[in-house]
């Protein structure tokens, strides 16, 4: 009863590590500094946060099948331009174009993955390639960066606000609520499960492995374009230079987040926890006005360090 | 009745695996050869001296890069961090260029070994999955390294030190000869020791090497401590090549060129093997691919579409067939 007891604090522990980390962290930068806790910095927060979530909740999908997707950065990149560029033809063609396009490359690494045997990290390593230089291609070599007429319904769904709350946020909250309980009320969820868990068994039981993995990346590729068209939405631009490292961002925060990279197990609350704890360690070091930007980067380093350290004690 | 054809059919496939098999075993060199021969008859200027040295020299870093990642993917991992690892070598160079070159590069050797070793410890001891503990790195180095050289580009003066980067030594670059100098010493690594055999065999199947006896955690810290050194070695001639320590722009997304290389050289992610002469040649041929569009004036755009292309034939032919 004892070792049983103990064994679900671990579980909690485990589960929840992330959580607790964030509920202290806010909690002493709410005491430290004074313009943490302001309204104002919870909504840039909450924003900047947002668009890290859409591309992490694909990401999310694609880890538990066990697989990995570093092509988000560049699709991230790709649909704010595709987004800038196809706002000229009204809001429709700005939101779809973007979405259409990233899906359809994500489509690609699925079925690359799924039906040849390829490496998911080596397929994706090359749609992050593409991407990037299909994204040159539109922009004359990156010298382009088209811009959104700033009285255009599309710039309002990236500013538009409610009790000064970002659109992006709503957004993203609703894409990680419906991602959650896909993940966990479905069959295609239990699927995403079942085929990062076991594979083999997974293709006995008669689970369509091929076709779950089809279907996240498509999906990893989607989100990935959608964050990019609220970003250019809320940057009035397609700036060409965002997304470098993105992918490493993305898959920074699902870890932390306690989804294990073997694939098999993972929620998408802990991705939503792990985004907020990035963001408001970057947030906190940029009110630290005496430390330079390299810190964070640091700081992020060594905290994904011992969020993973503990995770992997914890288990044993 | 039916005997006949199944015959038939046997050998028809047999043949074809044969086939399969050999191309996966030998692409990346016939790849390298189509390329020389249609630059050759297609590139003006292409087969000359200088050119083939420009090319070497180039290639060099990449390279030294490779032969580390090439062993660690030979366990079934991978290094995210050489690229960090580049940038805090670049960063420590002129902390210490002032006590000489000997004692600036030897500290940047250092901080090779002690990330690489950090690396391992994590993989090995801690059991964090590679992608992961690297990562960590990748982040957080490059961050360091920055910090260290106060985000500042610092031009080196040493004559020295820089002539490493320039100088020549029996006609060759003196960047050039080293990297071959490391291959050659890391093939018979991989070939002709126990350590070589080891690593295979972690990558193999490291449960059965772990029961087998072998020093698993030993040989994981080896190789990604080793893969730490040659990413700083590769700095240090990076730099010196540069003649400045420019930690934010150096080895950056080195670790994808890299992999790239590894992998297109016919060393499966999956572990278990480890090619170094196909890595030789991956870098090679990465290599001779830029130089071939940037000589044909193709935009970077259209040259990072190829190279994803190319990427993805490579790996095609070269996969496990389930």
């Amino acid at each position: 009863m004892i070792t049983q007891a103990a064994a679900v604090r671990t579980k909690v522990l485990q589960r929840q590590g992330a959580a607790v980390a964030l509920v202290l962290v806010v909690a002493v930068s709410w005491l430290v500094f004074p313009r943490f806790g302001s309204l104002d910095n919870l909504r840039d927060l909450a924003l900047q946060g947002s668009f890290l979530a859409v591309i992490a909740l694909g990401m999310t999908f694609v880890i538990i099948t066990g697989g990995i997707d570093l092509s988000v950065g560049s699709l991230y990149a790709l649909g704010g331009v595709l987004a800038a560029w196809g706002s000229q033809y009204g809001f429709l063609v700005a939101l779809a174009l973007p979405l259409l396009v990233c899906g359809a490359i994500g489509l690609v690494n699925g079925l690359l993955i799924a039906r040849t045997n390829m490496a998911p990290f080596i397929v994706t390593l090359a749609s992050l390639l593409f991407a990037r230089g299909l994204l040159l291609a539109i922009t004359d070599e990156g010298a382009t960066t088209y811009q959104i007429a700033p009285d255009s319904a599309f710039v309002e769904l990236g500013r538009g606000t409610v009790f000064g709350f970002g659109y992006p946020i709503f957004i993203a909250a609703v894409l990680c609520v419906l991602g959650g309980l896909v993940l966990n009320r479905t069959t295609f969820g239990q699927n995403v499960f079942a085929t990062g868990g076991a594979e083999q068994s997974a293709i006995l039981l008669g689970v369509p492995v091929a076709k779950t993995k089809i279907r996240v990346y498509t999906v990893s590729g989607t989100l990935a374009g959608l964050a990019g068209a609220l970003t250019a939405a809320y940057l009035q631009s397609g700036v060409t230079v965002i997304g470098v490292g993105t992918e490493l961002d993305a898959i920074a925060v699902v870890v932390i987040g306690g989804t294990l990279l073997t694939g098999g197990m993972g929620t998408v609350v802990g991705t939503v926890i792990g985004v907020g704890l990035i963001k408001v360690i970057q947030n906190v070091i940029n009110q630290i006005g005496t430390l330079d930007s390299n810190y964070q980067s640091v700081v992020s380093g060594v905290f994904l360090l011992v969020v993973v350290v503990l995770q992997r004690t914890l288990r044993r | 009745m039916t005997l006949p054809a199944t015959k038939t059919d046997t050998k028809t496939a047999t043949r074809t695996a044969a086939r399969t098999r050999w191309l996966q075993d030998n692409g990346v060199y016939v790849a390298v050869v189509a390329l020389l021969l249609f630059n050759a008859v297609f590139t003006s200027n292409f087969l000359t001296l200088g050119n083939f040295r420009t090319q070497l020299v180039q290639a060099a870093p990449v390279l030294i890069v490779a032969l580390g990642m090439a062993l660690v993917i030979g366990t079934e991992g991978v290094d995210l961090s050489v690229g960090a690892v580049m940038a805090l070598a670049a960063a420590i160079i002129p902390l210490y260029l002032g006590a000489g070159p000997l004692l600036a590069i030897l500290m940047a050797l250092v901080a090779g070994l002690t990330a690489g070793a950090f690396n391992g410890f994590l993989v090995a001891k801690v059991g964090i999955q590679p992608i992961v503990a690297t990562l960590a790195l990748l982040v957080g180095g490059r961050g360091l390294a920055l910090v260290i050289a106060d985000g500042q580009l610092v031009q080196l003066h040493d004559p020295a030190f820089l002539a490493l980067g320039t100088d020549d030594l029996l006609g060759l670059p003196i960047s050039v000869l080293i990297a071959a100098l490391l291959a050659i010493a890391i093939a018979g690594l991989t070939n002709r020791t126990t350590f070589g055999r080891q690593l295979v065999a972690i990558g193999d199947n490291r449960k059965a090497a772990t029961l087998a006896g072998l020093p698993v955690n030993r040989v994981l810290v080896g190789v990604y401590t080793l893969c730490g050194v040659l990413a700083a070695i590769s700095g240090v001639l990076a730099t010196s090549r540069l003649g400045a320590s420019d930690p934010a722009d150096m080895g950056l997304l080195m670790e994808l060129s890299a992999i790239t290389a590894v992998v297109v050289g016919g060393t499966p992610l999956t572990g278990g093997k480890v090619r170094v002469l196909g890595t030789v040649f991956g870098v090679i041929l990465m290599q001779l691919v830029r130089a071939t569009l940037i000589k044909h004036n193709l935009p970077d755009s259209i040259a990072q579409m190829i190279q994803a292309a190319i990427i993805v034939a490579a790996v095609y032919v070269a996969r496990e067939r389930r």
